[in-house]
């Protein structure tokens, strides 16, 4: 799976310190991904997991990811249709876990403009966030080269996979 | 230091802030809850299903110890059956909280590269090495590779001077600096602690402090290697490699320096939900709890339980709280039996449990429900990180949890004081 360079879609819009005990509450952990799916996100927003089939673009404030070096936090997100993450800033070893599963993780001084529900679409290469709702536009971060070459061969994995097998 | 000791283990001369390095990764920690379990076992099939080097790798089950339920055991029958497959002979389980488990058995060095999947590995600064935690993919890319990327850390630097009052520990000294650096104050940072208060303090006190680096965002917490560095490590039959040992020099450079008096430190407590909202325990308004909890990784060493046991000698807890202690290792557990630590504290009315992980992380063995309010002498306090999500934590030190037992509610352990602590 490659990645996107302009990722399209809804936000779903949280605030500042959403850690990774939110994101995937550690009592749930011992399930597969996918049923412990439906606890994401609970302490502060019990409908997360549904609503997360009507948006992909999982937008929060400042230190995102904080916590745990859990990759439950990610993998959850991913396997509910989240395709990219915004936030002011990351917690760095959720910012590293996403990049390594294939996900873009975008840091925006921005993202407290973002509202739930709004149209983006979020150009990872430009390094801009397009907010069509709001018709504004944010600088954002793009993602530096050599971790571009990781999230294109669809994470660490496939990267290394790609190494291992040799570029076709 | 930071920029030394990745400098060596990429192999160039030097390396600055900023830089992007591939290291040799010396240690690489996995445990149950995210270890081989979380995709590393699956996805090094396609590798040649074989680690670049055995003996380099640790395993240990400690979060779901004892097993609590059928998933659980699940995963600790997996992960021991995966570490064994693989040639892993330093697997542990019934051993205590992974942290503990790799400082006692000499795994975390100077100067090393230590990698784990659980973000409190960065307690392994304390030795001089640079230990930080990492998802399970990116433990997979180096059990295939042995290597990894890393961005060299800006560091701050947290200065530590004079001696610490009675009553207050070094739990004290790493919430302070978490509460004036803030929860994200260091993120993608390292943060070195120094000052001669860092350097009078034992091993198992130091541990506290670099154990809750990742508390302010930090990518590591260091602490130079120095005579009781080698003396823990040579204890455990390690002898340190000079060569590897790294200090920062004289004119290092900082991206901010924070300057304590440990003199003036009184007891402080973390307030729901965040590490950083930490105060004075004399501002903390009356607060009963229903739980008291000593042990962890961060909070269950030695030292601390001898504290706290000395504190409520003699004395019971009050009634209706819960007073749980899970020493941090079974060295630990033995010790604390032999030496009537954990006697005292059971005729207080402590429960004293296995060495695990489980209270901490809300997994087992301590479990909080809707409304109850525990004090912790570990090291989160995220919203429904020990259970409940209408539950509240409290951090304090090993001291100011042995006092909230006995007065069922926090309280300032100066007042339990006695002459001997």
């Amino acid at each position: 799976m490659k990645a996107k360079a302009v990722i399209e879609g809804r936000a779903l819009k949280y605030g500042d310190n959403i850690n990774t005990d939110i994101i995937s509450p550690p009592q749930y952990m011992e399930l597969p991904v996918s049923d412990a799916a439906a606890y994401a996100m609970g302490a502060v927003d019990p409908g997360f997991a549904e609503k997360a089939g009507t948006a992909n673009i999982f937008v929060a404030g400042k230190n995102l990811g904080s916590g745990s070096s859990r990759e439950t936090a990610p993998l959850t997100l991913k396997y509910l249709g989240i395709e990219a993450v915004v936030a002011e800033f990351f917690a760095r070893i959720f910012y590293r876990n996403c990049i390594n599963i294939g996900i873009p993780a975008i840091e925006c001084a921005d993202a407290g403009r973002i509202s739930e529900g709004d149209e983006l679409e979020v150009d990872t290469a430009a390094g801009v966030i397009r907010n069509l709702a709001k018709k504004e536009s944010y600088a954002c971060s793009r993602i530096p080269a050599h971790i571009s070459a990781l999230i294109e061969d669809g994470g660490l994995i496939g990267h290394l996979r790609v190494e291992k097998e040799g570029r076709k | 230091m930071s920029e030394k000791i990745l400098a060596r283990a990429a192999g160039v001369e030097n390396a600055s802030a900023g830089d992007i390095l591939w290291v040799d990764v010396d240690m690489a920690m996995m445990d149950d809850i995210l270890g081989p379990r979380i995709g590393i076992a699956e996805g090094l099939k396609e590798f040649g299903d074989r680690l670049w080097d055995e003996g380099k790798a640790v395993v240990i089950s400690d979060h779901y110890m004892p097993p609590a339920n059928i998933h659980q055991a699940e995963i600790v029958k997996f992960t021991r059956d995966w570490s064994k497959s693989h040639g892993v002979d330093n697997y542990f389980e019934f051993a205590g909280p992974c942290h503990q488990v790799m400082a006692e058995g000499g795994f975390v060095r100077p100067g090393e590269i230590v990698l784990g999947t659980d973000s409190h590995t960065c307690m392994g600064g304390a030795f001089g090495a640079f230990a930080t935690g990492v998802g399970s993919t990116e433990m997979l890319g180096i059990l295939v590779t042995g290597r990894t990327w890393l961005r060299v850390p800006e560091t701050i630097r947290a200065v530590w001077r004079g001696r610490l009052p009675s009553g207050v520990m070094a739990k004290d000294i790493s919430l302070k600096t978490i509460g004036e650096v803030g929860h994200a104050g260091a993120t993608y940072k390292a943060v070195e602690y120094s000052g001669d208060t860092i350097d009078g303090l034992p091993m198992d006190e130091r541990l506290a402090i670099t154990n809750m680096a990742v508390e302010m965002g930090a990518k590591a917490g260091l602490m130079r290697c120095d005579g009781r560095t080698r003396e823990y490590l040579e204890e455990r039959g390690i002898t340190v490699d000079e060569n590897r040992v790294s200090f920062s020099d004289a004119d290092a450079e900082f991206a901010e320096t924070y300057s304590f008096d440990a003199a003036a430190l009184t007891p402080v407590v973390a307030c729901p939900h965040e590490v950083d909202n930490v105060y004075s325990i004399d501002d903390i308004p009356e607060t009963a709890i229903d739980q008291a909890y000593l042990g962890s990784c961060t909070g269950g060493r030695l030292s601390d339980l001898r504290a706290a046991a000395a504190l409520v000698k003699g004395r019971k807890i009050a009634k209706g709280v819960r007073f749980l202690v899970s020493p941090a290792s079974v060295p630990i557990w033995k010790e604390a039996d032999l030496d009537g630590t954990l006697a005292t504290l059971a005729e207080a009315g402590g429960t004293i449990l296995a060495p695990t992980c489980g209270v901490c992380v809300g997994l087992h063995s301590g479990i909080l429900a809707a409304g109850e309010r525990c004090i912790s002498s570990s090291n989160r306090n995220f919203v429904g990180r020990m259970g409940s999500k209408d539950a509240e934590i409290y951090l304090g030190s090993p001291l100011s949890v042995a006092a909230a037992a006995l007065a069922g509610r926090i309280a300032d352990p100066r007042g339990f004081i006695r002459e001997g602590i």
